[in-house]
């Protein structure tokens, strides 16, 4: 019976659209080499990126992948820690993509590096006062913690595991994404940045994009095997995305007003919400419209209720609008110039006192996809080799192949 | 038996005579050197019974002149560009208070902190401070994460964006790595000041004072007890080792 059921793509015999997907992935992930070849050998001059904006697009989708890989894992924590027999059945394919996003969002981060060659000095040498050095051994340990985690829900022998190492995994997940707030959080000269509620704010934000990646992942499975999702399944991640996306606004709404109560953070603030041109069009439009409020509206509208295609266009806007919140924290904090005088104009050689301008490269468009092309193209053949549907839609697939 | 014993004896006061014209030939010329040279060996390292330090005098320091940047870039082997991807290590800055319009004119560099974030964050401590304040960047470990460049309060350092070529040999850059002001340290390592200092005095503007601020007798420590001093942000409690007077 097993032999005619469709567990996944390489059973199902769709060869063609697999290869399809892989060479479409490939070909992306081509011209990432090319870009990170072609500057490593000119250096950073071919990007956009320059001594006042240090950090680009390149840590723009990166930081989003990192964030929205711990958060995705929220789906297998429910279902291991909180117990709840629907996630429980979508623990295996949540793990993978914990896996996989942050393998996408790593390799941005290295290839973008000035000195990407001395990766193995980051491994040897680390400063432990460095939130950076704690990271990367957050990466790391998360690495091997999931790792174990996929393992305990695969192998039998290991399941007397399954529940202590998904209690690890979900703490190590927290403790991961509050130091990926904090790498902004603990800058203490920018104004942008400087804030605790940083650490809380990326672990909700993970929450949403996790869970928006999730929705995404899943809905092209089910097309993939022709099955549709169950309408208790559906009513259940819907209503988890419109929580977290309202706790990420929430939070977002805090953090400004916030600021706004200090009167040496009103420039910035106003800068931000009103005067910053493009960082202002991607908080307001990006941000808090694309990414927290029409999904809202969609999620809550009537017939989100029947039809799956809401909900996925409410992942894919979380996902557009977590973009725009990273190029906002992320470029956005740096464009506004530091105040090194309070209460004077300044002006100088180094563009102090200026807006900064960015502008990227081509070459960092490229560098940047990469993250997104390593993601897919792992958790494509991972698929298709092994058995990641959700438990639910193999029973319904078994149910189908037993009405036939 | 005798006459054998006073010849090995000679034998042996030669060996020792000979012996010690060697050492002395050998060892002469290097000491000779290190009494003219006044300079720490390398294994010395720094100590922190110094901490160096600048105090720069805002109303001596005349508009228009370029001095201390343009002796920063010969010293240090930098192009003297100004384009946003060109690293400066020390920029005249102007300030102008918005409510007064009193207009200030001034050399910013790193301000070697005594507790400096760069040096906080930095993942794997290439970033550092020597004993006696000066802080530096190990070029050998540097990764080029910019990381340092969010931290640095004072927009002091600098990424160096392509391949470089023609470099003084006593200042090693590199592609790919971040830099900034090392306060001339391999000149401040032979007793001397910095470059920016030196030529700031041959102006005749004596607007830098550079100096150990652990030395009461220094002029640096002398000068800092007899006039009020502003550290750039001093709300962040870093304890700067560039001071300035008259802003």
């Amino acid at each position: 019976m097993a032999n005619n059921i469709c567990l996944n793509q390489k059973e199902c015999g769709k060869s063609t659209g697999f290869w399809l997907l892989l060479t479409l992935g490939g070909l992306v992930m081509l011209g990432t080499l090319s870009a990170f070849f072609f500057l490593e050998h000119h250096g950073h001059i071919k990007t956009g990126m320059t001594n006042q904006i240090v950090w680009g697009l390149p840590h723009v989708f990166a930081v989003f992948l990192i964030v929205a890989a711990s958060g995705v894992l929220n789906v297998a924590s429910i279902g291991s820690v909180f117990g709840k027999m629907m996630y429980k059945a979508r623990a295996r394919l949540s793990a993978l993509l914990a896996l996989t996003i942050l393998s996408g969002g790593l390799a941005v981060l290295v290839l973008d590096l000035g000195r990407p060659d001395r990766l193995i000095v980051a491994m040897t040498y680390y400063n432990f006062k460095s939130i950076f050095a704690l990271n990367m051994i957050f990466y790391n340990g998360f690495f091997a913690i999931v790792g174990l985690y996929l393992l305990t829900m695969m192998d039998r022998k290991l399941k007397p595991w399954y529940k202590p190492i998904g209690m690890l995994a979900f703490l190590w997940r927290l403790a991961l994404t509050t130091a990926t707030g904090s790498i902004f959080g603990f800058l203490v000269a920018r104004a942008g940045y400087n804030s605790a509620l940083y650490a809380p704010m990326f672990i909700i934000y993970s929450f949403a994009y996790g869970l928006a990646c999730f929705i995404v992942v899943q809905a092209a499975m089910y097309k993939w095997n022709d099955i549709e999702i169950d309408e208790a399944v559906l009513c259940r991640l819907k209503n988890l995305l419109a929580t977290f996306v309202a706790a990420a606004l929430y939070f977002t709404a805090v953090l400004h007003l916030t600021n706004m109560y200090f009167a040496k953070q009103w420039d910035f603030e106003r800068f931000l919400l009103s005067d910053g041109g493009i960082y202002t069009l991607l908080f307001w439009g990006g941000q808090v419209m694309l990414g927290g409020f029409l999904p809202l509206f969609l999620i809550f509208s009537p017939g989100a209720r029947k039809q799956p295609a809401i909900l996925l266009i409410a992942a894919l806007l979380v996902i557009i609008g977590g973009h725009a919140q990273m190029y906002v924290t992320i470029v956005g904090g740096q464009a506004f110039p530091l105040d090194m005088f309070p209460g004077y104009a300044e002006s100088s050689s180094f563009f102090d006192g200026v807006v900064h301008a960015y502008s990227p490269s081509i070459w960092e468009v490229m560098l940047a996809v990469g993250g997104i092309a390593t993601t897919f193209l792992i958790t494509t053949v991972a698929v298709r080799v092994l058995k990641f549907l959700p438990e639910d839609a193999i029973k319904d697939i078994s149910s189908k192949v037993g009405q036939h | 038996m005798s006459e054998s014993m006073n010849s090995k004896l000679e034998n042996r006061r030669d060996f020792l005579k000979a012996s010690a014209l060697v050492a002395g030939v050998a060892v002469g010329p290097g000491v000779l050197f290190y009494g003219i040279a006044h300079s720490r060996s390398p294994e010395e390292g720094a100590s922190s019974k110094q901490r160096w330090g600048m105090l720069i005098d805002t109303t001596k320091c005349a508009v228009g002149c370029n001095d201390c940047v343009t002796a920063c870039n010969t010293e240090n082997g930098l192009s003297g560009k100004t384009g946003e991807q060109d690293s400066q290590w020390i920029r005249k800055l102007n300030i102008k208070h918005l409510q007064t319009g009193v207009e200030h004119n001034l050399p910013m560099l790193c301000q070697h902190c005594e507790n400096p974030p760069c040096v906080d964050v930095c993942p794997t401590g290439a970033s550092m401070k020597r004993a006696d304040g000066i802080v530096l960047v190990d070029r050998h470990i540097c990764i080029g994460c910019r990381y340092c460049m969010m931290a640095c309060p004072y927009k002091a350092r600098s990424f160096v964006h392509e391949p470089l070529t023609d470099q003084n040999p006593e200042v090693p850059r590199g592609k790919g790595c971040v830099e900034s002001c090392t306060f001339c340290v391999q000149r401040v390592d032979r007793d001397e000041t910095p470059a920016c200092v030196e030529a700031c005095t041959a102006s005749g503007h004596q607007a830098m004072l550079f100096g150990d601020l652990n030395n009461p007798e220094s002029d640096i420590a002398k000068a800092m007890k007899t006039v009020a001093t502003t550290e750039v942000r001093a709300d962040l409690g870093l304890n700067t080792g560039v001071r300035y007077q008259g802003i």
